[in-house]
């Protein structure tokens, strides 16, 4: 075997590669002044969960390693339940969740924390979820909960049936058939969207509210792109997806009490106050009991709301100060302005935050 | 031989290492298969016996949650193969025996090259070209032909179908396939094309008499990798079916079943606990399924041993 032919490039590339390589190591050195009150904070944090947190999370930390470059902080937005059994297994610092960990859950052990302290969990992500539909020339649709309820379930299939025409006086609805798109993964949206149905319209919506669609029947789309692709390139479509991608579609004012009322920011933050926390929690545990069916005047009740999730008292203190500071970071009104811009969620109301700072102070 | 001892060469370290490495690789594809298999089915036991109880992604049982889902990934898969072996092989007849030898090249260059495509491109031309494109077609096939069961309404909005899934199977199918045949057909032995040809044959009835009746293992084995590809494919069909989970043979509805790895995609990012031995379990069924339709395969080609080059 003839090395030397070989040889040659052979060296000649791992030379290159390795002075590349060492090129890159220092490209890390960011030139962003540190804050002025941080006394340099240094480490690194780990998180996973949610997904609907991803774009979120990636302007939080984008933001907050540039006012801190020594700290390092990995999100992987790999699922709420992967995020959930990371944390208890001890493998991240903190965790993004689309729900609160159950009573039962709550009574294991997990790694990260000391045995037997609460957990604090924070409702820092909270996301309209916009029911869009496709249909020339109509920009928006008043509808109560039973009709969304029926159309999802088949049982409503022409746009011109009674039930959407009596709701819709003076707009021409056409004689078409409904095609109703749902998620086809297993999604923190449509387990907000199926319990706002089953909340709000019981006797419509029977099944059991699930981040996987219960019913079959319907058509299935992957992810929000998928769903918004599909509404967008079929006809008579109608599907839910968070509200940030609604752009384009027609949107339906859902029907909370007497008033018909549209998805915004302010709605959807409003929902979340006028519902009551869990009960028999910590004083740490900001779960909230969603009100879906709530009658106050301008909430809009089909909202995503998704938890930040750390220890009460961590069993390693390392990253304590770390973990404080990013999620005050986090319920900071800049924090929710980034989210808000990157993500199109609904910054948190004055009251939550005020909560939300007293939870985050008892972390140790 | 004679019963004097065989001649024996001087063993040379040359030989001996590469003799040594040709055994090693050929283990390590075993050492390979068997890690997977122990893997998939350690992980699978816990699954097989769970009840909805134990794991929520599960109905009532594992079988019933199986069942759509094997079933949807045969039925996609089988449509795209009968798509895409008709054309492979005229595509593959038309490189090796009718095309002028420049035009030849490039074409079978150019089929190659579908093989690069990544399949997450196959599924967004899907979704954003095939689906809307055909969904006309597909209101006209109920339209009028909605009493044969296949094309049974009501016809899906969207165009995101089993039959849509299909399609682009076949196209991603279809390099693999071609190439093999192209392969095979130019190996005819030149001896038996001229023969036909000098017997008064014409250019057809000599790929039929001498072509076709030669490639025909190679034609199996092409389509069993196509099949083994086309039953694995997992993001193309992700994003193009619409996956309801219902088992029906109708090609035009938006109510589908989902194949089995397209579904562990979709789920498993939220899975959890016992639902990722589940999904695993789904997984080790295809796994069987593939090494099922292999094992057939392989048959198929051994009756005719004299022309394999896998034995």
């Amino acid at each position: 075997m003839n090395l030397t032919r070989f040889g040659a490039p052979a060296v000649v590339a791992v030379a290159a590669a390795l002075a590349l390589s060492s090129c890159a190591t220092n490209e890390g050195g960011a030139t962003a002044a540190p804050g002025d009150d941080a006394a340099a904070l240094s480490g690194t944090l780990v998180g996973a969960g949610a997904s609907s947190q991803g774009s979120a999370q990636e302007a939080w930390i984008a933001a907050f390693q540039t006012a801190n470059p020594d700290v390092t902080i990995d999100y992987d937005p790999a699922g709420s339940g992967a995020g959930r059994e990371s944390f208890q297994k001890g493998a991240v610092d903190f965790a993004g969740s689309d729900r609160a960990f159950k009573e039962d859950e709550l009574t294991g052990d997990f790694a990260a924390c000391t045995p037997g302290t609460d957990l604090v969990e924070l409702p820092l992500y909270i996301s309209p979820i916009a029911i869009v539909f496709n249909l020339d020339g109509i920009d928006s649709l008043d509808l109560d909960a039973a009709t969304v309820a029926k159309i999802f379930t088949g049982e409503i299939a022409t746009w011109n049936d009674p039930a959407i025409a009596s709701q819709n006086p003076g707009v021409e609805l056409p004689d078409a058939a409904i095609t109703a798109v749902h998620r086809s993964d297993d999604s923190g949206t449509t387990e907000n969207f199926l319990e706002y149905l089953a909340q709000a319209a019981p006797e419509a919506w029977t099944a059991e509210p699930d981040g996987v669609w219960p019913l079959a029947g319907g058509e299935a789309a992957q992810g929000t792109s998928g769903v918004v692709d599909a509404v967008t390139n079929g006809t008579g479509t109608i599907g839910y997806a968070d509200a940030s991608r609604a752009d384009g579609l027609g949107t339906v004012s859902i029907k909370v009490g007497d008033e018909y009322v549209a998805y915004s920011p302010e709605a959807a933050a409003a929902i979340v106050d006028a519902s009551p926390l869990t009960a028999g929690r910590a004083d740490t545990d900001l779960a909230i009991e969603l009100d879906r069916s709530s009658a106050e005047a301008d909430v809009y009740p089909v909202v995503l709301v998704s938890y930040l999730v750390a220890c009460s008292e961590y069993a390693e203190p390392d990253n304590v100060e770390l973990v404080t500071e990013y999620l005050s970071y986090l319920a900071s009104e800049d924090g929710q302005a980034a989210a808000a811009e990157s993500a199109g969620s609904a910054p948190i109301s004055d009251t939550l935050r005020e909560r939300i700072v007293t939870a985050i102070d008892t972390i140790e | 031989m004679t019963s004097t001892a065989p001649l024996k060469a001087k063993p040379r370290p040359g030989d001996r290492i590469f003799s040594r490495s040709a055994v090693f690789a050929g283990l390590l594809i075993l050492v390979t298969l068997a890690a997977v298999a122990i893997f998939l089915i350690v992980q699978s036991i816990p699954a097989l016996f769970a009840t909805s109880e134990d794991a929520s992604i599960l109905p009532t049982n594992f079988w019933d949650y199986v069942w759509p889902l094997l079933f949807g990934t045969v039925w996609a898969a089988l449509i795209a193969l009968l798509m895409a072996l008709p054309v492979s092989i005229g595509i593959a007849l038309f490189i090796s025996h009718y095309a002028p030898r420049r035009l030849a090249s490039v074409l079978g260059y150019v089929v190659d090259l579908l093989a690069a495509v990544p399949s997450v491109v196959f599924g967004l031309w899907g979704i954003g070209v095939l689906a809307p494109a055909v969904q006309p077609v597909y209101s006209w096939f109920v339209e009028h032909l909605g009493w044969f069961p296949l094309f049974a309404g009501p016809v899906s909005g969207t165009g995101r179908t089993i039959f849509t899934a299909a399609v682009v199977l076949a196209v991603m199918v279809l390099p693999i396939m071609t190439a093999i045949c192209r392969e095979v057909f130019l190996q005819t032995p030149v001896l038996h094309e001229e023969a036909a040809l000098a017997l008064g044959a014409t250019r057809w009835e000599m790929i039929r008499m001498a072509v076709l009746p030669f490639g025909r293992p190679g034609i199996v084995s092409a389509s069993v990798l196509g099949l083994g590809r086309a039953l694995g494919e997992t993001m193309a069909v992700a994003m193009v079916l619409s996956a309801t989970g219902a088992v029906t043979l109708q090609l035009f509805t938006s109510s589908n079943p989902s194949t089995i790895a397209a579904n562990i995609a979709l789920s498993f990012p939220e899975a959890y606990a016992l639902n990722v031995n589940v999904l695993i379990a789904t997984g080790l069924i295809l796994f069987v399924v593939t090494f099922a339709v292999n094992a057939v395969a392989r048959w198929i080609v051994n009756r005719r041993k004299d022309f394999s080059g896998a034995n």
